[in-house]
């Protein structure tokens, strides 16, 4: 099980909560499970989650694995110049 | 109606046709293929197209190309000798005085008729020299030392 | 990736070594091509048609009269290309951009365009083109366009991240928000608590090269497009579905590109050049003047930042919070977003709170310029901690050591940080002689930190390796400014030879996958990550190659300073690549490594900046005398190369800070769309720009490298604005701090301490 972090404008898909509490070894998981549960985050995961795993963002990569214990935090894509 | 002229460009004599209105960056770019000289506003305001005209350093862009008729005209494409680089093309590449690079055209044409007038420059007399032509990579510190080093170097030779 | 090749201390060879860039040389002979110095066969010269109104519809276009005239081969509007806005919808915004359909949106958007045979025909043509508008009212400032009765720009928007979504429209396309602890409970614990509003007008990313392209659509659906871009990947993709074409039948060559700073990260002309092309089947070239490239392309938001701190009077920060308003053009961004989540990085803070506004106004569609949206947040709270320490009698250094995030902290947008590079930075600026120099009259010294993110994402490379041991490295990212060397310098180092034996190319949308773009800092990461992982797939071959020669099993073989050596008690002499790629055609063919990643963990970049300015008392007039710039670049690759990044920026930054913004008047128009009253940084303006590169090394990367390119542009707004404040006594809250700001500051000021009783 794994403490999920959501940012500000994810909270309202999850009845306000600042975390929600998922079972995903993986990224992909990870999102498959959020779209079950939480079916109004499903426009905001389509636009783009970034994952933060413990600080490292990774914004693309599906099989990254979710270590047991690790911080998860999601935000959202970000553009650079 | 496009008229004939008669210049002599980095020494040698070249003719090209042009329009009235047409101006000397134009001609060099469009009808000689002299894709060295850039154009970055067409407005005199950033130096990308400098040029010599007669010894004098000039935005092209605010240049007719009639007006070359029997001048001499000097670009960044005749800077090097042969093989051997200038030594202010020379010192732009060792301090790493580009990034992008579409200034350094204009800047190393400017920096020669700074260094023609003027062998030993302050760093405050090649800011002014170069006031004219504009840098958006640089932060212009890299672009001063490379001059001073080839200031430095052309007065030893 | 990262995991893949994880990061490893070591001693290096040719990495950090400062070698001349292998393109330098046609960039000072002149030889170099950019995006306007080429051309096709046969070719057109387009031009467009741009509105001269803020905001207004589109009644009729008649076209006709210029497609009479003899020697014009196309000419477009919006009906040329396919409505895709039920089925894409930001892409439709980026389409609607290049090319209005309904609506102009600003000052200089594209109504129309033609291809003719030569540019005075298609001058000629564009006055032939008649549009009638219905002018309608617009909004240009980021707090009016909040304001009740602000004009709405456009009636389908609703602010997205507001729950209950509402059902009015309005001018904030989105909502963000950030932040953890609870802000009024940590401003109950401050002794000192400043509130304030910040302001900053938008600026260009002003590189020297306009926009330009040479299209060329044939009527099979095959296409070629030349042109001058931080991303020829994203071009074809975005361009193919534009044009409906298959991706894999446009091919993007990129040329060399003069300066982009983000602004070449999105297509402008592109579409427009290749449908003139598609409708007369002839290529056409496509060039902005300097004035279409203010007027349409480019700028960053302008801001409102609305801005709350609260300090204890030993300097500890109890809370944080701010409302950002961020322009975003016609259509809707994540610029507020950026300037919420970066806002207060830099800080380990209990209790912080930021809320992003994307605000629509009639002014060009926003655009990256380098670590986007920073600056503009970093200029309200570093100014904010300045003012702070101040009024509790703390040196401004000491209270942002004292706050500084570190390893564990979480930052203000959500994670924990691992190891990172601000209190580093920080005590770097106190210990540098630049702190302790004297100053003379009227001047003032000020400091200020940054934070940005950095981006890996998706790359792909190709190497291949000579048969006489050279090698080439293929690469799908834009070399905006030392890329060909730093990864020439990694494959040098990877392989264990020269770096004179090595040629970095940037191949075209057929030679490789999708690349993402030079962007996010990105460049030297992620192609470096792929490159090396090319490099190490390319030794193992050549591993095996070596064993074949040898006749001994592969497992007897290692590689060592670039050679294979056999292990074991024989007396192989060891084999370099040179004598192994001669042997290629017996042992399996050609060597070469082909990889392709996701490279994700690249590390945040932090960055302090001190600098000294000299205001004239009379003029307001403000120089720059001292700048100094400490950033973290990981590893620095090519060190030279790596302090131009850190310089560039930092001009950037001043020239923002003191002088570039877009002035429009009454009417929406924008009355400085060139150079002349847009006015960047000159050479004379500018002292040396001293640069000081700390290497904490990113975890994520096999050498350590996180970006460099966009955290310097961060500090300058504030570090100026507060050395402006120790200059003259007066706190500045508008950035540009021209001339006319400062004096008006100054006399405000003097008055206001003339109605003081005196002491």
């Amino acid at each position: 099980m794994a403490e999920v972090f959501l940012w500000g404008a994810l909270r309202p898909s999850a009845g306000g909560a600042a975390s929600v509490t998922i079972e995903a070894k993986s990224i992909r998981e990870l999102f498959r499970k959020l779209e079950e549960q939480f079916p109004r985050m499903q426009p905001f995961i389509d636009e783009g989650i970034s994952v933060s795993i413990d600080g490292v963002i990774y914004q693309d990569d599906w099989s990254q694995t979710l270590p047991e214990g690790s911080e998860i935090y999601l935000l959202p894509r970000i553009a650079g110049g | 109606m496009a008229m004939l002229v008669s210049t002599t460009i980095n020494g040698d004599a070249t003719d090209f046709s042009c329009e009235a209105d047409e101006t000397l960056l134009d001609a060099l770019r469009n009808r000689l293929s002299m894709t060295g000289v850039k154009e970055g506003c067409g407005t005199g305001d950033c130096g990308a197209c400098s040029i010599t005209l007669d010894g004098a350093l000039v935005c092209s862009c605010l240049v007719l190309g009639a007006e070359a008729q029997g001048r001499s005209i000097e670009t960044v494409e005749g800077m090097s000798d042969g093989e051997k680089l200038h030594p202010l093309q020379q010192k732009f590449l060792e301090h790493a005085a580009l990034q992008c690079g579409i200034c350094t055209p204009g800047f190393l044409v400017a920096a020669k008729v700074l260094l023609e007038k003027n062998p030993n420059p302050t760093e405050s007399e090649i800011r002014y020299a170069l006031a004219g032509n504009l840098c958006r990579c640089t932060g212009y510190d890299k672009i001063v030392r490379a001059v001073q080093d080839a200031a430095a170097q052309m007065r030893r030779a | 990736m990262g995991k893949e090749t994880p990061f490893t201390k070591r001693e290096f060879k040719s990495v950090g070594t400062r070698p001349v860039r292998p393109d330098g040389i046609d960039k000072v002979t002149g030889r170099a091509r950019y995006g306007a110095d080429f051309d096709m066969p046969g070719q057109l010269v387009g031009l467009i048609l741009r509105s001269p109104h803020a905001h207004a519809s589109i009644k009729s276009i008649d076209t006709s009269k210029a497609e009479a005239l003899p020697g014009v081969k196309s000419v477009i509007t919006s009906k040329d290309f396919k409505d895709i806005s039920k089925t894409d919808t930001e892409l439709a915004e980026i389409l609607e951009n290049c090319m209005a359909r309904k609506k102009v949106y600003y000052d200089g958007h594209a109504v129309a365009a033609v291809a003719a045979v030569d540019a005075k025909t298609a001058r000629a043509a564009l006055k032939l083109i008649n549009v009638e508008y219905k002018l309608l009212k617009h909004v240009t400032d980021v707090d009016l366009a909040v304001a009740n009765k602000a004009p709405v720009i456009n009636r389908n928007c609703k602010t997205a991240g507001v729950d209950p979504a509402p059902t009015k429209a309005s001018n904030i396309s989105r909502r963000s928000e950030f932040g953890h602890g609870d802000v009024d409970k940590g401003f109950k614990k401050a002794d000192v608590i400043i509130e304030r509003n910040f302001r900053t007008e938008q600026s260009h990313q002003g590189y020297i090269e306009p926009h330009a392209c040479v299209a060329s659509v044939s009527p099979d659906g095959n296409g070629e497009l030349w042109v001058c871009t931080q991303g020829h990947f994203v071009f074809r993709q975005q361009c193919a579905q534009m044009l409906g074409m298959d991706v894999a039948k446009l091919r993007v060559t990129s040329s060399e590109i003069g300066g982009g700073f983000g602004g070449k990260t999105h297509i402008w002309l592109e579409p427009v050049a290749l449908a003139l092309s598609r409708k007369a089947n002839r290529p056409v070239k496509l060039v902005m003047t300097r004035e279409e490239v203010f007027r349409a392309s480019g700028p960053t938001s302008a801001t409102s930042i609305d801005i709350k701190i609260g300090v204890t009077n030993d300097g500890i920060i109890t809370a944080g919070e701010a409302e950002l308003r961020y322009t975003s053009g016609p259509w809707g961004g994540s610029w507020a977003m950026l300037g919420a989540m970066t806002a207060f990085a830099c800080y380990e803070l209990e209790n912080v709170k930021t809320v992003g506004l994307e605000v629509l106004v009639n002014r060009p569609k926003t655009t990256a310029y380098r670590a986007p949206s920073a600056p503009m947040a970093a200029f309200a709270v570093e100014s904010m901690i300045d003012e702070l320490a101040k009024k509790i009698g703390m040196d401004a250094v000491e209270m942002r050591i004292k706050n500084a995030a570190k390893e564990g902290t979480q930052s203000s947008y959500g994670p924990v940080y691992g190891p990172i590079g601000i209190g580093p930075t920080l005590e770097a600026a106190k210990n540098h002689p630049h702190m302790k120099a004297p100053l003379g009259e009227n001047q003032g010294r000020g400091m200020a930190c940054g934070f940005w993110f950095n981006f890996g994402g998706q790359s792909c490379t190709n190497l291949n390796i000579g048969i006489d041991g050279t090698a080439t490295l293929t690469v799908g990212t834009i070399d905006v400014g030392g890329a060909r060397a730093s990864l020439s310098l990694v494959v040098a180092e990877e392989l264990g030879i020269p770096y004179d034996k090595v040629k970095a190319v940037i191949g075209d949308t057929g030679s490789l996958g999708y690349n993402e773009m030079t962007d996010g800092s990105r460049g030297t990461f992620a192609s470096s990550m792929s490159a090396i992982k090319s490099c190490r797939i390319a030794i193992e071959d050549m591993c095996a190659r070596a064993a074949q020669i040898w006749d001994i099993p592969v497992d007897k073989v290692i590689w060592q300073d670039g050679h294979a050596h056999a292990t074991g008690k024989n007396n192989n002499a060891p084999l370099s690549i040179a004598e192994i790629a001669a042997t290629a055609e017996k042992t399996g063919g050609p060597i070469a490594g082909h990889a392709q990643i996701v490279a994700d963990g690249a590390g945040v970049s932090f960055a302090t900046h001190i600098c000294d300015v000299e205001v004239d008392p009379e003029t307001g007039s403000t120089r720059v005398v001292r700048y100094t710039v400490i950033q973290d670049a990981g590893k620095a690759v090519h060190p030279t190369y790596v302090e131009g990044q850190f310089q560039g920026g930092a001009a950037q930054g001043i020239g923002w800070a003191l002088n570039e913004e877009y002035i429009y008047g009454e009417d929406g128009r924008l009355q400085n769309p060139g150079f002349l009253d847009y006015r960047i940084p000159v050479c004379s303006d500018l002292p040396m720009i001293d640069t000081q590169i700390l290497e904490i090394p990113n975890p994520n990367h096999p050498y350590g490298i996180r970006g460099v390119g966009e955290t310097s542009i961060v500090p300058p707004l504030a570090a100026i604005g507060n050395a402006v404040s120790n200059a003259t006594g007066v706190r500045m809250t508008h950035v540009p701090m021209s001339p006319p700001r400062i004096l008006d500051a100054l006399e405000k000021h003097s008055e206001a301490s003339d109605e003081e009783p005196a002491l």
